[in-house]
């Protein structure tokens, strides 16, 4: 790979990352929380689009047979 | 050529294509973000000037870039549903407009971040951040203006309108770095120049700019997909698709 080795001596060297420790991780951090926010987001409405469009379909389909009944 | 733009601008094309594509989209994107990740955690070394928070510069520079090329894509299909009144033209200008404006608050907090130990401040009004301000709020704009109109149709011109108006910022944030030589430093990175860093600083810096754009593009298919669902509920290939769920 290009850079080579591993530019920390320790594990705590890493995450200390000379003080600017801090700002790195809280970045990082960040960009995880708002990158996940973006794909929970769809995932949780494409559920309830589909609950909602199975339901309406079953609500089509009760009142056809109650309008066969009367 | 233009047959198969057609094809493509017709939702239900579009919905069976997307199908096949977004698991393996998305999973390359995160496969990307997280290798680059640590490529810029653990292999970059550290600038001279900067020392280690320069690995900021992994998620804000590709955030920026999104941010901005982002709205060019909405103004694009804007300009499309104007003048072809493509319905997954107006799809996509609604859902790219969520995930633009959380790409720009990206980078604008991750450059707050980066700001205080380079600059000694998180936020200057300088003229790049300030346009940046302006762009995320151009992208709320759109989501607060489809929001509050109630007929989709004029919704959807109105946000066209909205969207295409805001394009002026956009040369104002490109060349906001030599029109006012504040502080912000001009761009470190360009498709036609051979960059001045070293490729061991770059080469990770593509590999993420490529994997934020990998995943925009993720997103942005499950939403418009989510949105064709929705406008379409009444169609029998809809009703089809939703039996076998």
């Amino acid at each position: 790979m290009v850079g080579g080795a591993v530019r920390f001596e320790s594990l705590s060297d890493f995450f200390h990352m000379g003080g600017h420790g801090v700002y790195i991780w809280v970045a990082y951090g960040l960009t995880m929380v708002v990158l996940a926010a973006n794909i929970w987001w769809p995932v949780m409405v494409r559920r309830k689009v589909i609950r909602s469009g199975k339901l309406a379909m079953l609500k089509v389909i009760n009142s056809q047979k109650l309008e066969k009944k009367s | 050529m233009f047959n198969w733009l057609h094809r493509l601008g017709s939702s239900k094309i579009f919905f069976e294509i997307s199908g096949r594509w977004q698991v393996s989209l998305l999973s390359l994107s995160l496969l990307m973000l997280a290798g680059g990740s640590v490529w810029a955690l653990l292999f970059v070394p550290p600038d001279y000037q900067q020392g280690n928070s320069v690995r900021i510069m992994y998620i804000h520079v590709p955030a920026a870039i999104l941010a901005q090329s982002g709205y060019v894509m909405m103004a694009g299909a804007a300009a499309i549903f104007l003048i072809w009144r493509i319905k997954l033209a107006d799809i996509a200008v609604k859902c790219i407009a969520p995930v633009g404006a959380s790409i720009t608050f990206l980078a604008l907090v991750t450059g707050a971040i980066w700001g205080k130990p380079t600059w000694g401040a998180w936020w200057v009004w300088d003229a790049r951040l300030t346009s940046t301000l302006v762009l995320f709020f151009l992208y709320v704009g759109v989501i607060a203006l489809r929001a509050a109109m109630e007929r989709q149709a004029s919704a959807g011109r109105a946000c066209a309108i909205l969207a295409l108006v805001g394009v002026v910022n956009l040369p104002v944030i490109k060349f906001s770095v030599e029109w006012w030589y504040t502080l912000h430093q001009p761009a470190s990175f360009s498709l036609m120049e051979k960059p001045a860093m070293p490729a061991e600083m770059w080469l990770p810096l593509l590999v993420m700019v490529f994997a934020f754009y990998l995943f925009f593009f993720a997103i942005l298919i499950l939403r418009i997909r989510n949105e064709i669902l929705v406008r379409e509920k009444n169609a029998d290939w809809v009703k089809r698709w939703l039996e076998v769920r």
